[in-house]
């Protein structure tokens, strides 16, 4: 028998994979279609303060091994995530839960992370920093170092579990906001968010999307997301969740090579729903191919 | 939903553009007319959406017209060959609200879920009427397939190469007493038909999708009942909720 589980910051999961946030709903839904106790643990949808509708439709244009996305941050708010979606998912699902926050200032992430931080249910809390800064003209909380490492300080003052925070693709140097989040406090690493894309419908002329662009990803961001991993692996100490273009065992076991304890699944849910449970049912085949016993021996082995 | 392999029996062409494919395999997923299927195509990251023209037994009609990649790719499939689909997405028609002389109004690529529904109507021991609305005489299809359901079916043509000229709303002035409206089509004609109807009814809408069956919040729209997912809790809404 192979040894899948993994440890993060002292939470059991007893496998890698973890759907990633945004591409699985609150979970519960998933459980229709199979059992979702097989799953390392969930990442559910990001969620804000108030409850948004998000951007207006079309929100997915299709690529080459991918899609855009510009859903917006959809969700009820802190508030009904708290009371109404959390509990209907413990219904049906034991394993660890992860809570994705977003905001648009650091009170909002302090807000949110602090109501977060008391509920029993929830494990885990994954900070998404690719949000619009409303008090610095929109640019992203994760584009610049000095405010990635003032989310996170903001957000461990108020939090007792484990943060992660959970870094965009779209920057100079992924190294130093990774670096920064380290110097802030965080427990750990989620890399990466969706790379920003366009598309343009050629009979209209005009970009796909409503709001033009969006976020790229999918199986075709899987080097991208690989050297990421990487590079943040060899700079920081904090384990990382590998996310991006994961769609098989074999990803798995690549990317957690490169360094993540644990692997998150995003874009692959929306067109095989049985993805993730796919993916661990594999996982004890593709070990034995490679003759590894235990997941937890190959995190950041290629670096050796 | 349920995942199936189908297997493709036939394919054929209708129109210049459009086709028939019958596919055979699992089909209790689907529950209800209405509903869609999401399918999986070689190449192509995401399914593409078709909604259930008929389903009976074991086998799976569908009406698909070719716009790009993916109806493209689907138009060269041949009777043998397996595609991976989703089946029984979305809300569907319900069929309880019809009263008993319930009109379906299908326009274009909206006419083939009014296929099913008019079956289910029929079996119900209601009185459906049909309105089929095209922009021209070549475009023409399933006329005589409703006709053979024994119902009342009016054409109407945008061009008046054929049947009633103008727009399916034109076709509806002809139309004596009704007690439900059924309706599926390009947006327009939706909001056309809703400002025509002097009954309640259900509009079946589309929206791009990333998954079809609820988990990425791609094609919301909002209601007076609230946000909604196009594939989920709908496609098909009452005329009440609608915000255009
Ligand atoms: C619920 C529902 C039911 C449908 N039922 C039918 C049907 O019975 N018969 C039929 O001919 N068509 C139907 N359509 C439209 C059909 O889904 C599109 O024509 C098809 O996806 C186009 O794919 P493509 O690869 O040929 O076009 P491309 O333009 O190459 O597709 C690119 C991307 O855009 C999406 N897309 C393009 N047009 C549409 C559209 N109108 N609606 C939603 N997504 C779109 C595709 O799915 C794909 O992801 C339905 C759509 C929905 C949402
Ligand atoms: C439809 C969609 C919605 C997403 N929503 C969120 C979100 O709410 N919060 C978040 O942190 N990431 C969100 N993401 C990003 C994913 O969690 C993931 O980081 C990214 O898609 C890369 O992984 P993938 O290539 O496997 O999709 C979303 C992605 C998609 C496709
Ligand atoms: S397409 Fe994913 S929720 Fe509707």
């Amino acid at each position: 028998m192979v040894n899948t589980s993994v440890s993060l910051c002292g939470v059991t999961l007893k496998n890698p994979v973890v759907p990633a946030s945004g591409t699985f709903g609150f979970g519960y839904e998933f459980n229709d279609i199979y059992d979702i106790n097989v799953l390392g643990a969930i990442s559910i949808k990001g969620t804000t303060k108030e409850p948004r509708f998000g951007n207006p439709t079309p929100r997915i244009a299709e690529c080459t091994s991918g899609l855009i996305n510009s859903i917006g941050l959809q969700n009820p708010g802190i508030d009904a995530v708290i009371e109404r979606e959390i509990p209907r998912l413990r219904e049906v699902y034991k394993n660890p839960i992860i809570s994705n926050i977003s905001g648009f200032s650091i009170d909002e992430y302090v807000e949110c992370c602090e109501k977060i931080d008391a509920v029993d249910d929830v494990d885990i809390i994954e900070v998404n920093i690719s949000c619009p800064n409303v008090h610095n003209g929109g640019m992203s909380f994760g584009t610049l170092p000095e405010n990635a490492e003032a989310v996170t300080r903001a957000v461990k003052k108020v939090t007792t579990k484990p943060v992660f925070i959970k870094l965009t693709p779209n920057v100079t140097d992924i190294v130093s906001i990774a670096k920064a989040c380290e110097q802030g406090g965080a427990d750990g690493i989620s890399l990466i968010n969706t790379s920003q894309g366009l598309r343009i419908d050629l009979n209209k002329r005009k970009p796909i999307i409503a709001n033009k662009i969006g976020g790229f990803s999918g199986r075709a961001i899987f080097p991208i997301a690989m050297k990421m991993v990487w590079q943040v692996y060899e700079a920081v100490k904090l384990p990382i969740m590998g996310i991006g273009g994961v769609a098989s065992a074999e990803d798995v076991i690549e990317m957690m090579m490169a360094g993540a304890t644990a692997v998150q699944v995003g874009a692959e849910n929306l067109v095989n729903p049985y993805a993730c449970n796919d993916i661990i049912n594999d996982l004890p085949r593709v070990m034995e191919k490679y003759k590894i016993n235990d997941l937890k021996e190959i995190i950041g082995e290629a670096h050796k | 939903m349920k995942q199936s392999y189908l297997i493709v029996s036939t394919n054929e062409k209708l129109t210049d553009n459009v086709y028939k494919m019958t596919l055979t395999g699992d089909m209790s997923g689907i529950e209800r007319p209405g509903q869609f299927v999401n399918i999986l195509l070689d190449g192509l990251f995401l399914r593409r959406p078709i909604s259930v023209c008929d389903v009976e037994g074991n086998t799976l009609t569908i009406i698909y017209k070719v716009v790009g990649k993916g109806t493209e790719k689907l138009s060269k499939m041949k009777g043998g060959e397996i595609l991976d689909i989703l089946t029984g997405l979305g809300n569907g028609y319900f069929t309880d609200l019809s009263g008993d002389k319930p009109l379906l109004i299908g326009g274009g690529v909206g006419v083939p879920p009014m296929y099913k529904l008019c079956k289910c109507l029929i079996d119900e021991g209601k009185t459906p009427t049909v309105i089929l609305g095209f922009n021209t005489s070549k475009e023409i299809f399933y006329e005589n397939e409703f006709k053979a359901l024994g119902v009342n079916v009016l054409v109407s043509t945008v061009d008046g190469s054929y049947g009633i000229k103008g727009f399916v709303t034109d076709a509806l002035r002809e139309v004596g007493e009704y007690t439900y409206v059924y309706t599926c089509g390009p947006e327009p004609m939706l909001k056309a038909v809703y400002n025509a109807i002097s009954t309640s009814g259900q509009f079946s809408f589309e929206e791009r999708m990333g998954c079809g069956f609820g988990a990425c919040m791609g094609c919301s729209c909002k209601t007076k009942y609230g946000n909604k997912r196009i594939c989920k809790d709908g496609p098909v809404l009452v005329k009440e909720e609608i915000i255009w």
